[in-house]
């Protein structure tokens, strides 16, 4: 449904071609991370703390160093010193310092010549602890007697008298608040929690890693950002960034856990120490969850007054976070400017803290923050508008943010596209399906800012007029068809004329990595500079050639042609014919365009689920589900639908099923998916979507970015249609069976 | 580690009796070397035992009950149409266990010398009233299954002996079974409680029943009470009541990352009653 005064009717932008990387990846010839041998490779090991909090006062690698076929043992030792800020983050949380801060917290590494060997030498690393106590849960990590992780941590942003833990403050808003709530007829007040989740990419992380004593190094990395890998792995090792080459592989889903290093600059550590040879460091699913960047847990307050019509006159939330032992991992700030980002309400309070806490730090996962804050707001409100008798969409739409109002967070907004997303939800068939016993629909919004970012793309014409695009963002999500649909649509030539490649980071200027939902909004707004500029090229050839002035050349379906009768009589020259004699008319023809790409549009969603539950068992089974998004163009419809279906079911398994569990030692109970219960195929209906297209003017295409919109209602939607269905409210996650079975009884013996 | 492919058990049987380390047979290997990759068990010798002849074989018994092969996997099993006629109940057990994949390996036996109380074909087996022949250093005898699991990890089974088949008895007129779990999905999971019933009826009365449970307890369960509690009757509601506080009151299970106590005893309660329902109707069914 397109709303725009863009330009329709195009060949290629919105349809739906095969993706350049599906028959690699079906057949297994795609690269992944660990799929990347040398000759004289050596493999790694990580010794890693079995203490959620412990001093460590000895490692001892003289048995596994004995050992024939063992080549290298790294420690903290083998680091450089002095580093500061989150570049001292990094390497902390690459190898334990004086202190291990987390079960699963590396604390030596092995490189050997075979991975059995490194297994076994790394079992024979003697590490001795003094274990310290330790805290889990954040409203616990704030209370006074709770044990303190790092003294010093906090920045200036924290008042006085608060816990060491609370390292960062943050407090914004508009409004009258108090006139706010004193013009509402209902206000109310209720607090939330959300346990933390993994990303739950099926590749773990595998990278191979080479560096000689000069400092110069190669990393072959499974990454959504080969430029952060060079810089933090640089920092990390005190070596120079443009030393280190990086070539990213395939990647097996990232959905923000691969935008930064984990485990990377051990790999090169431990090829320095063996002699350069290349060290393959791989992984295991235990240790993926244990010690890379799973999101935050959430504690959250809200509260909002709203008139019986149904009009919100204010809102005020207060959110604690955290993300592990490590100041700004936790995505408090960002959860706040999402919190309230979906309504225009006249007076707004944001109040947000970042806690440490003794768990892995904390990643970016899919639109990093929203979500925790939806499952607050969103539930509220629904809980609200049962209370008025109010139609939950409707007040939604009643309160919806628009163009040029003022968000939430500050800015104006530009075109948006929340008000026609919530009309095509009320207009869908689901919301008209009859519902049964136990079955319960609930319906919420969701938003991300999306993002641009650091950007630089090239583009070469080849000999035979098709056309290569070289750029720096991971496809995490089919970005390379997207960006070579809307190349082919610039150039005019067909989708199957165009490859896309990723390149390593001696390629390109730098790229920041596939976050933000940025990769088809920022390298595709590259890409098509990068056309235009070679475009502009080939017409100014064809023009030297015919003998007139480049300005009398215009592009038309892949060639040039004088523009109009009086710029002479030529039969178009194609972009094969300009390619194949470019050698002797001026020499190679490429386009390039590098930008901090501005101009990203947020995507508003709203979903809407049907469940029934068990009321003996407390078991929700999903029984319909739509995703309803803006996403300003959808290039490739069947990639944008297929991040809707993913986001939804990323934000099904963290409503029902997924969590961190720790035990009372502090240690990670649930380190398989056996236990760390994602959504499994049969748990899932086929999901419904709708693309709604607002265009964003400040896309050559209208694109929006849609990746990470679609994980933020699910939290609240599951809990709104489970509170429908059962009459039990749960505003703790995950909702999974013995928690709902618990809130059924309570209800019946009215304590719900 | 040494690696062992006996051509007979009384081979395998004399390895392992001269083994000084850890031994671990072999069959489908879908438990032992996930383990072994996990590094929480490091076998001096592992002994294979799919190399014995008979082992992947299903045979009616001389009284019409079925003898099953110990490196039958889940997917053989779930294929023969006899025992599915006869032991729904221990066949859907099976095939509850892992994937796809995984269906093509796992065995009935790895998955009661695993050890596991949420092993989820034991229970059905243990309702069944399936017994064990097993051969060891002081010879062959032949055990219920019910008396194999000993506690976590742990059997009955002596050093040195090894299951050679299982044996599930006739079926029977007017018999049905059934076996149900609880997971929060729909698959790829461990049972947070297990149930198996197998009962007899003659008309609408139940005249025989065996109700097994699984992960309510250190190990799986028959509880002759909750069979008490709906012989003599047709399932009415006052015999379901009593059939779920039989089960509930015989189980002691534990609060850990796949449950609460109080939630598994909540659970066994309902699905003790969902699975004498299906066993009865499967009964009823073969009535005809």
């Amino acid at each position: 449904m397109p709303k725009d005064d863009l330009k329709t009717g195009y060949r290629i932008v919105g349809t739906r071609p095969d993706r350049p990387d599906g028959l690699d990846k079906v057949t297994g010839r795609a690269r992944y991370g660990a799929d990347i041998s040398a000759p004289g490779m050596l493999h790694a090991a990580v010794v890693r703390s079995p203490h959620a909090h412990a001093r460590i006062i000895r490692i001892d690698a003289s048995k596994a160093l004995v050992l024939d076929g063992v080549k290298a043992v790294i420690t903290r030792a083998d680091f450089p010193t002095g580093l500061t800020g989150e570049d001292w983050n990094l390497q902390e949380n690459t190898i334990a310092g004086d202190v291990a801060l987390y079960d699963g917290h590396a604390v030596a590494a092995v490189a050997a010549t075979s991975k059995l060997l490194a297994q076994d030498a790394a079992r024979l690393i003697e590490v001795v602890y003094e274990v310290l106590p330790h805290v889990i849960d954040v409203d616990a990590a704030m209370q006074p007697d709770a044990p303190v992780i790092r003294a010093g941590t906090a920045d200036h942003s924290v008042p006085e008298g608060m816990h060491p833990n609370v390292v960062k403050y943050i407090d914004f808003g508009h409004g009258d608040l108090e006139a706010g709530f004193a013009a509402a007829d209902l206000v109310r007040a209720q607090t939330y929690k959300t346990e933390a989740t993994h990303q739950g990419y099926i590749e773990p992380h595998a990278c191979l890693g080479q560096m000689g004593a000069d400092g110069k190094g190669e990393m072959w990395v499974c990454t959504q950002g080969q430029w952060y890998i060079r810089r933090m792995c640089s920092a990390v090792l005190g070596t120079d960034a443009s030393q280190l080459r990086v070539t990213p592989s395939e990647i097996g889903g990232g959905f923000g856990g691969k935008t930064t290093i984990f485990m990377e600059p051990l790999a090169l550590a431990l090829s320095r120490k063996a002699g350069g040879r290349p060290v393959k460091l791989v992984m295991s699913r235990a240790e993926v969850l244990r010690a890379t960047g799973p999101t935050a847990s959430a504690s959250m307050d809200v509260k909002l007054g709203m008139k019986a019509d149904g009009t919100l006159t204010a809102a005020q939330v207060n959110f604690r976070m955290q993300g592990g032992a490590f100041i700004g991992s936790s995505p408090v700030g960002e959860a706040l400017s999402c919190a309230l980002a979906c309504y225009t309400i006249p007076a707004v309070h944001h109040e947000g803290y970042e806690v440490l806490a003794n768990r892995p730090k904390a990643a970016a996962y899919r639109a990093p923050g929203s979500p925790m804050a939806a499952f607050a707001v969103e539930s509220l409100l629904d809980e609200m508008c049962r209370e008025l008798g109010l139609d939950p969409l409707a007040v939604r739409l009643k309160n919806a943010a628009r163009e040029g109002a003022k968000a939430s967070y500050g800015p104006t907004y530009n075109r948006i596209g929340l008000v026609e997303t919530l009309e095509a939800t009320m207009a869908h068939a689901n919301l008209k399906v009859p519902l049964g016993p136990n079955q319960g629909r609930g319906v919420a919004s969701g938003f991300w800012f999306n993002h641009g970012g650091e950007t630089s793309v090239s583009l070469a014409i080849g000999e035979d007029g098709t056309v290569t695009v070289s750029v720096g963002t991971p496809d995490i999500g089919g970005s390379r068809a997207s960006l070579g649909m809307m190349t082919a649509e610039t150039l005019g030539i067909p989708y199957e004329a165009v490859r896309v490649n990723i390149v390593e980071t001696g390629a390109l200027g730098v790229n920041e990595p596939t976050h933000g939902s940025r990769a088809t909004f920022a390298s595709g707004l590259a890409a098509v500079e990068a056309a235009k500029q070679a475009i502009k090229t080939m017409c100014a050839r064809a023009a030297a050639e015919w003998g007139i002035d480049a300005d009398a050349v215009e592009w038309i379906d892949g060639a040039a042609a004088p523009a109009g009768p009086n710029a002479g009589k030529f039969p178009p020259m194609s972009i094969a014919e300009i390619g194949a004699k470019m050698g002797s008319t001026g020499g190679p023809i490429s386009g390039h365009h590098e930008v901090t790409a501005g101009g990203f549009g947020a995507s508003f969603g709203a979903h809407v689920v049907d469940v029934e539950v068990d009321p003996e068992t407390g078991r929700t089974t999903v029984l319909r589900y739509l995703v309803v998004q803006d996403a300003g163009r959808a290039i490739h419809p069947a990639y944008v639908e297929g991040q809707y279906h993913g986001g939804a079911v990323q934000g099904i398994g963290w409503a029902l099923n997924e969590e961190y569990v720790y035990g009372a030692d502090g240690r990670l109970q649930n380190t398989v998916f056996l236990d760390y219960r994602i959504p499994v195929a049969s748990d899932l209906p086929m999901i419904d979507t709708v693309i709604v297209e607002v265009p964003n003017p400040g896309h050559p295409y209208g694109v929006r970015g849609v990746g990470e919109t679609g994980i933020t209602p699910p939290l609240p939607a599951l809990a709104n249609a489970i509170a429908a269905a059962t009459g039990a409210r749960l505003r703790s996650l995950p909702m999974s069976p013995p928690k709902v079975l618990a809130a059924i009884k309570a209800k019946a013996n009215g304590q719900g | 580690m040494r690696f062992h492919t006996p051509k007979t058990f009384e081979a395998a049987v004399a390895i392992a009796a001269a083994a000084s380390g850890q031994t671990r047979f072999l069959a489908g290997g879908t438990d032992v070397l996930v383990q072994m990759r996990a590094a929480m068990v490091m076998p001096d010798d592992l002994i294979d035992l799919k190399h014995i002849p008979g082992v992947k074989d299903i045979a009616r018994t001389a009284d019409g009950g079925w003898q099953i092969g110990i490196a039958v996997s889940g997917a053989e099993l779930g294929r023969h149409a006899g025992i599915g006629a006869d032991w729904p109940g221990v066949v859907e057990g099976m095939q509850l266990v892992g994937s796809t994949q995984v269906q093509g390996r796992a065995t009935l036996v790895g998955n009661l010398c695993n050890g596991s109380p949420a092993a989820d074909s034991v229970p059905a087996m243990v309702a069944a009233g399936a017994r064990l022949s097993v051969i060891g250093p002081q010879g062959s005898r032949d055990v219920a299954v019910e008396d194999i699991p000993a506690g976590p990890g742990r059997t009955t089974l002596k050093p040195g002996e090894v299951v050679t088949a299982v044996t599930l008895p006739p079926r029977g007129q007017n018999g049905g079974d059934a076996y149900l779990r609880f997971i929060p999905r729909t698959e790829m999971d461990i049972a947070v409680v297990g149930v198996a019933v197998n009962l007899r009826l003659e008309g609408d009365k139940i005249t025989e029943a065996r109700i097994a449970l699984g992960a309510v307890a250190p190990k799986i369960l028959l509880v002759p009470q909750a069979a008490q509690a709906i012989i003599g009757s047709t399932l009415d509601d006052a015999a379901m009541d009593a059939l779920s506080a039989a089960a509930v009151a015989a189980s002691t299970p534990i609060s850990d990352k796949r449950g609460t106590a109080a939630f598994r005893k909540d659970i066994v309660g309902v699905l003790v009653k969902r699975a004498a329902r299906i066993a009865y109707e499967r009964a009823k069914g073969a009535a005809k």
